[in-house]
Parts: structure tokens; sequence; C-alpha cells
């Protein structure tokens, strides 16, 4: 679309990295290529996802547009860039921030590429990437150089290949990690990077590494490959190490990472994740998108198989050179220095709102007289402009660097203490001073239905409005509030980490009524701490519109009922989900009034919400058909599933949530075979025929997924149960009973009445 | 020098006061359900949580169309993206009457309640493109000719001063103010005339 974009390609001959050049005038031709049909539809898709041109939402060329959808009239609509993705439909380029380190200059390049390519904004995501949104295919190749000029690739940013290498903000300043894992960080991402190795992935594979096992700041447990920093005294001699984790991951079922080795050494990281890759290359899954993380390889196999295998793969590596070369030069080259001698601050300096901000955003280094500042993102926006103004901060008060945050925040290290008053005045001056850094006002929210292709409800809509609220009210929240995490996903793809929020929510949909309503299923007991500790378990759907009301009982409870300082995961424990859906109950229900139609809509979003699903009709408001009667039956019987797992009867727990999957599945084979049985080989059997092998159940991402799911449960239901597995299979119910409840929303189902 | 991706802000009245741009998200929803543009319109984008940010855009294929509060100056906006043909002149003028047309808009709407109205003597014109257009001195020189003729022509003549960005970081921008004030319609009818 720009008409400057045949003229990078000489303006930056040779200030980009020689191989890197090169890729990208491949990438270019490739383009064209596509746009003369001479490349196939997935071949290409693949290409630009390696290269983190990723799609948005309408990019199919449809939009509902609150009444009808709306075919989008682009001029060239034959003309596609993937399956069912027309050419000019804007995307979204990811760009990959490995360890979130970037200096003044990278920051310069993003803001003029935001300005001139996307919409003027750049957001930083969970981890820690940079992405635009309505960039054209066209214009990659311009972007993608112009960031190469400042070493920045955005290769394997998407697709089925090494993501983004993440690593504590904090390393190398931190007061209680065992040592500064950045140089460790970029020796695997620069090795694992084009390895060949990484190529043949049956989906994403991503790394992250953390200095310490009792913080948050890099997430280790959730990752399919979690580096946490260890260190050993061997002969009087201290070493150091990674405790490595593998298999974690969230996603619509969310995995704990599992301990492979507790201490391994930096010379043997890179060809332990070589042989770790080659291990997932061959084995993982290639066929069924939804179990090919390296999740479920590492769940089939066993910890044990797969420590073995890996184990055996190492030893038949070719040595190479890369192993201790790439980590003795991220060792030696890696120097962080500050700009400004140490300083101090003087108490009740500044004013009330400076002194807010050096409450919530400010963290002691373990170098005396030097701090890390928060830089607290809405919803992890920040402006061309505001990215400048942070160029020159970071110029002024440091040598030039920062680091993005997984809670979509920049944190600028090595500020002099004394430096504090002027920093806050510089960042303030654009934006970037408000306080509330980690704290229940700094939402975490992933693109959901903005942009987001997969995006159920929205969840910027709400993180925005929730943050609104609370800020205007943060004065007087409790302190046993002020600190707990908010995390929303758009859906259960988990892109906001809802599992590891004291308060989750991801979007799902539910009919009421007759009309489809946004909701956010209520997600809690999730471990922010320790790496993402634990993963929360949902409790309740409730319509968007109604969840403000939920954080407010919630965390009024909570200051209520709280007991000698416990925290907010064990408080919910002791109180029971049976408490809390109690508490939530009424908050499900549609308004006795319904003329007031904004409960029908999505957050930040006027257009009513999926309008297709009127097809049941506007007199149907009190007609409740018997398929919504048996899927709201099968929800109770998640829910005792859940309490029961609760309480640690892991038997009864499995087996309540199987239940819950047949019942749901009954409940859409019975709208077309009123007669059928209660016996479950009849009723998988019936929905097998019916709604798998016909694909009408599928979803159009996710495919048979879900439907797989019950076929799994039925398989394994005569086999005894484990926590581990019924853990897993509470989260498989939940997801199944919410593809019927989509399934029968669109109206594919008779209405049983 | 070609000129493409012309940007034309023009400032709004009150802009000193704070201005609650969400009465812009559901009238910018219904413009992309009528499609009663010359452009074709994709969706909305809401940024009023950011600070001095690009406000509520209106997402097109060939342009942009937002009320948009960089430097904390309200203005509606028009941000070209499609190329075009023709010379720089016709470029500066399409982005200008496309931005004096969908001011019009803003201002007829009866949702928008008179909120968003030009305050007559400012407007904005930037290039957002680095490459073509760098922010130096040879870009003012460049543009200068097709500039003033079109500045003759939307104010008819009238006195008006120039204010350049200076930082070679930021686009090429210029601020147009003039001593008369005038209403859409007068600067519409000039240019077209």
């Amino acid at each position: 679309m720009k008409v400057s974009n045949p003229l990078w390609k000489e303006r930056l001959e040779g200030k980009m990295p020689e191989a890197l050049a090169r890729e990208l005038d491949i990438f270019e031709a490739e383009i064209s290529l596509k746009k003369m049909g001479k490349l196939e539809d997935r071949l290409f898709a693949e290409t630009r996802l390696r290269r983190g041109a990723y799609g948005q939402r309408y990019d199919n060329g449809e939009r509902h547009d609150g009444t009808k959808v709306q075919q989008m009239a682009y001029a060239r609509r034959e003309l596609t860039k993937g399956p069912n993705t027309l050419w000019d439909a804007p995307g979204m380029q990811r760009i990959k921030i490995p360890g979130g380190g970037l200096h003044a200059a990278q920051l310069e390049t993003l803001a003029d590429l935001a300005e001139e390519y996307s919409d003027g904004i750049a957001h930083i995501t969970t981890r820690q990437d940079v992405q635009l949104h309505y960039v054209h295919i066209e214009d990659t190749p311009s972007v993608m150089r112009r960031l190469a000029a400042v070493n920045i690739t955005t290769r394997e940013a998407c697709g089925n290949s090494v993501r983004n290498v993440t690593a504590c903000p904090y390393a190398g300043v931190c007061e209680d990690e065992a040592f500064d894992v950045t140089p460790y960080s970029r020796a695997l991402s620069k090795f694992l990077l084009g390895h060949p190795d990484t190529q043949e992935f049956g989906r994403k594979f991503k790394p992250s590494f953390s200095g310490c096992s009792q913080h948050a700041c890099a997430l280790a447990n959730l990752h399919d490959l979690g580096l946490v920093a260890a260190t050993r005294v061997e002969n009087g001699e201290e070493k150091r190490g990674f405790a490595v984790y593998v298999g974690g991951g969230l996603g619509a079922v969310p995995y704990q990472a599992k301990l492979f080795d507790p201490f391994v050494p930096p010379e043997e990281l890179l060809p332990l994740a070589q042989a770790i890759s080659r291990v997932f290359a061959r084995l993982g899954e290639k066929k069924n998108r939804s179990r090919a993380r390296l999740k479920f390889l590492v769940q089939d196999l066993g910890i044990e198989k797969f420590r073995e295998l890996v184990l055996e793969e190492r030893k038949i590596l070719e040595p190479d050179s890369r192993w201790t070369e790439y980590i003795r030069e991220a060792e030696q080259q890696f120097t962080e220095e500050p700009l400004k001698p140490a300083g101090k601050l003087e108490p009740q300096t500044g004013s009330e709102n400076f002194q807010r901000w050096l409450k919530t955003n400010i963290r002691p280094q373990r170098q005396k007289g030097y701090v890390v500042a928060t830089v607290t993102l809405p919803i992890g926006d920040i402006t061309a402009r505001q990215l400048r103004a942070l160029a020159d901060v970071v110029r002024r008060f440091t040598k030039e660097t920062v680091r993005t945050t997984v809670e979509q925040n920049f944190a600028i290290r090595w500020v002099s203490k004394s430096d504090l008053p002027e920093l806050h005045q510089a960042l303030d001056a654009v934006g970037l001073g408000a306080p509330g850094a980690g704290s229940i006002v700094d939402v975490v929210a992933c693109p959901g239905t903005d942009t987001c292709k997969l995006g159920i409800s929205s969840s910027r809509g709400l993180a925005g409005e929730l943050r609104n609220r609370l800020i205007e009210k943060s004065y007087q929240l409790d302190e046993a509030v002020k600190d707990l995490h908010i995390k929303i996903s758009g859906c259960f793809n988990s892109c906001g980490q809802h599992h590891v929020a004291d308060l989750g929510f991801y979007g799902v949909s539910r009919k009421m009524s007759g009309y489809a309503v946004p909701h956010f299923q209520v997600v809690l007991g999730g471990e922010w701490a320790h790496n993402a500790g634990s993963y929360g378990l949902p409790v309740v759907a409730v319509p968007s519109k109604n969840i403000p009301e939920v954080v407010n009982r919630l965390t009024d409870r909570y200051v209520a009922g709280r007991q000698n300082g416990e925290s907010f995961k064990d408080f919910i424990k002791r109180i029971g989900k049976a408490e809390v859906k109690k508490l939530l109950e009424d908050l499900t229900r549609p308004p006795e009034d319904q003329r007031d139609r904004s409960f029908f809509r999505d957050w930040g979003d006027p257009r009513e919400y999926t309008l297709g699903d009127m097809g049941v009709g506007e007199c149907a408001g009190e007609v409740i058909s018997s398929t919504d009667f048996e899927l709201a039956a099968a929800e109770r019987l998640l829910f005792e599933s859940q309490v029961a797992f609760e309480n640690a009867e892991i038997e009864r727990a499995g087996k309540a949530a199987y239940q819950s999957m047949l019942r749901a599945a009954r409940a859409l084979v019975r709208a077309e075979l009123p007669l059928v049985s209660d016996d479950p080989d009849q009723i998988v059997s019936e929905f097998r025929k019916r709604f798998y092998d016909t694909q009408r159940f599928f979803d159009t991402y996710a495919g048979g997924k879900f439907a797989q799911y019950l076929f799994a449960a039925h398989e394994k239901a005569s086999m005894a149960y484990t926590a581990d597995s019924v853990r897993l299979l509470i989260d498989e119910a939940g997801l199944f009973i919410e593809a019927s409840h989509n399934f029968s929303s669109r109206a594919e189902v008779p209405a049983a009445v | 020098m070609e000129l493409q991706h012309v940007n034309v802000k023009l400032l709004l009245k009150n802009g000193d006061e704070e201005l609650d741009l969400e009465p812009l998200v559901p009238v910018f929803h219904s413009w992309i359900q009528s499609q009663g543009w010359d452009e074709l319109l994709l969706d909305v984008a809401d940024y009023r949580h950011v600070f001095a940010g690009p406000g509520v855009i209106l997402i097109g294929h060939e342009a942009n169309y937002s009320v948009d509060n960089t430097g904390n100056r309200p203005g509606v906006r028009y941000n070209r993206k499609a190329a075009l043909e023709g010379s720089n002149q016709d470029r500066l003028r399409q982005a200008t009457v496309a931005a004096l047309r969908a001011c019009r808009r803003f201002e007829s709407d009866p949702r928008l309640n008179s909120k968003f109205l030009f305050n007559g003597h400012e407007i904005e014109i930037s290039i957002n493109d680095r490459l073509l257009a760098p922010n130096n001195p040879e870009t003012r020189e460049a543009i200068q000719p097709d500039l003033a003729a079109l500045l003759q022509e939307l104010f008819a003549g009238g006195e008006y001063s120039l204010s350049y960005e200076n930082s070679p970081r930021n686009l090429f921008s210029v601020s147009v103010k003039t001593s008369d004030t005038f209403t859409i319609e007068e600067l519409l009818q000039n240019i077209s005339s």
C-alpha cells in the first residue's frame, strides 16, 4: 500500500544484517509470487506466519455490522493471502523482542512503524512481543527491513516455530535471583532461530527464562521450555545452571510444566534444547493441531519416557561449536551499566501522585542506589509519540535500554534513586507516569474481539471498563485488594493468561431469552507468583455487563472474610466454589427489563452481539428449549465435579466431569433424536455420527477438538482417575460444554421445546 | 518529490477542554453499516484509554478517519493510506476535501450533538511517509508551491501563517492558521469552485 515500499530496500542496503536482508528479499519475492497466483494458499500462510505476519479479525472479508453480515467490498476479493483470508484485509504484525530488551533507537523505529503502517499504536503482549495492527501484507517487507536495520527480526514470531524467548525483565538487577539469565536467553534465542531442528514442529514452542523460582516475572511453569536459574556448589565452587521444566502451557487446557532436570549447566543448555526440539519435531502430533503442543507429548509419554528419549537424542547429536561459543559470547558481550552514579531519594519528596507512583512502580535493585521503574501502559498500548518520549527518557536516565514485561508494561532499569523525581516528571508529561503497576488496576488483556479472529468476547473492552472503575476508587480500595491480579482473555485460548490471575476471565457466549449474550467465565484460584505456580478453575459464566459487579462482590467478600492475611487464592479455596457460585448466582441471569439492550452488547461495542442468532425470534423470550435445560444440567454436573475436585474426591470429580460431557452431548443429540437413551455408548455414537463425522460441530478454528475431548473421556471412562487427569478432564468438559452452547446458539439444533 | 499518504487534521473548537469521544463509537459503527462513503470502511479502533493518542479511529481500506488527540489537540483527521494517481497538488487537495467532508458529517450528525465542530482557523497537514517526505528543509521547499496553491484556493486568498514541525524524528508536518475564521461549508465551497 505504501508508495515508498520499493525504495526501502535500497535505502537500507548495508544497514541490515546480511543474512536477514537476504531472507527479506526472499519473503518479498514470495509475496510477489502469491500475487501472481504461483504459491498455494496454505504454503503462503505458513510462510508469512513465520515472518510474524498474522491474520486479523474480519480478514475473511465478512463482518457483522450489528444487523447483518456484511461482505466487505474489497476490489480484489479473489486475491488471498491464505485459506479464506483476503489479500487486502489488514493483518497484525508481531515483532519478537527476545527477553523484552529494547534500546532507544529501536523504540524510535517502532514508533515510526506504528505511525506509518499501523494505527499509531504499538501493543505490548503478554509474551514481551510488540504487535502492530491493521498492517497491509504488501507493507510487511518494508516494516521488516526497517526493523532489521535496528537488529530486530520478526522471523518465527508466529507459525509452528520457536516463538519469542522471554525472560525476567528484572534479570541482572533483581534482589533475589540466582544470577542474571539475560545472556543465556540471548544465546538460546540466537541458537534456535531458524535452526533446522526447529522447522518441523506441529505447533509453536515457547521458551522462557526466570532468575528465581519464587516470583512470577517469567512464568516458567506455563512454557513449553521453562528455565529457572539455580546454583550449586561443586568442589567448593559455586556453579551456575538451570532447573529445566518442559511441557507447560495455557491454551484451552492448561498444563503445568514438569521438571525435566533440576540442574543443567550452561554449556548443556543449547544441546539439550536442540535434543528436546528434535524429539518434539519427530514425535509431536502433526495432523491434529489441538494436540500438537509439547505439553500433550509430555503428557502422553510421561515425563520419564520423554526424558529418556531426549537424553538418547542428546547422545547422538553431532557436536556443535555454537553450543559453547554462543554462551561464552553472550556472557562476555552482555554488560549493563548505569549512566548515572548511585543516588538517594529523600523520603516524602514530591507530590502525592509521585508518592503513589513510588509505592507501586518502583522496585529496588540489588545494586544499591538504583531502582527499576515500571511504566504502566493501559492494556499494553503505547502511542508513537510516547515511544519516542520513552526513547528520550531512557537516553537521559540510563544507558538507553528498557525491557517489556509480561504484564504489558515497560521496565526502566538502572535508574539512580536521586533521578526519580525528574524521571517521573518526564514520564508524566507524556502520560506514562501513572501509578498502579502490577496492582489490581493494571489489568492485563489480550486483543480479544477488537482484532483477534478467535475472540468471543471483548477482553479489551472489559479490561478498559474495569480499569476505569478501579482507578476511580483506587484510593478507597483495601490494601488486601490492591495487589490482586486481573487477567482477561477474549476466548479459551488464554492469551490474556487468565489461568494465573487471582481474578481471571475468558470470553464465552450464551443464549439468553433467544439472544446470544457475551459472557465471561470467571476463573478463580490461579497463582501468579512462583512462576505461575497453579492454575485457576472456571466457576461460573456471567454476562459481560455483570463482570464489574463480580469483581466488586468477590473483592468485598475477600476484604470482609479474609483470615490471618490469607491470600485470595487461599481464601477462595477455603470458602469453596459452591459458596462463590452462590455469591454470583443472580448475576448469571438476564435483567428482567430487557428493553435496555445494552445488556446484549459487549463492552465498547454498540453492535448487538451476533444478531444472526435472532432467528430464534424476539417472541421466544420466555421459551426455554429442552436443549438449554439439558446444557444447564451439564453445567451443574461440571460444577459438582469442580467442588468434588476441590474436596479431593478425585474419583467422584472425574465421573461427574465425564457425565457432564455426556449430558451436553445428549442435549444436542436429543434435539434430533428425541428418543435417545441414557446409554453412554449410544449418546457418543449418535453424537459422532450426527455432529462429528458431518463436521457440523466443528469450530471454525479449533476444528473437531472439543468433540475429541468427549470421545477421549468416553474411552477412558472405565479407567481409574488421577488428580492430574481429572484436572484436565474438568477443563476439557468445560470447553466441550461451551462448544455445545455455541453449536446450539448457531441454531443448528432444532429447538426441541 | 512524490507526496503520498497525505494527512489532514482539522482542529476542533474547545480543544483545550476534555472531549468525550465515546459518542463517536456507535456513530462510526453506523457509518460502516451504511457504507455510504466513497471509500470502503472496515472497523472501529477505540484508543480513548491512551494519553494524547489517536482517539477513536474509523478504519478504512483507502484511508482512516478519526477524532485524533495527538499532542492533546483534538481534531478530525483524514489519514490517506492508499496511493493516489495525479499530481502532488491533486493529492493534497483530495485529502483536504476528504477531511472537510468528514468534518461536515461530524458537525451535522445529530447523535454527536454539535460536540465536534471545526474551530474555523487551524489545519494541520502532514505526510505519513518518512522516506517520501523526510522532515527536512528540502521537503519544505519542495512542497511549498503546491501547498501555497492549495491554501490560496482554500482560504480564497485570505491570510494565513505556517508553522512547521521542527523535530526531524517527527513526520513532515505543517500547521496552518488563518486570521479569518471559516466554516466547513465555506472551505468546501472555496476548494470546489
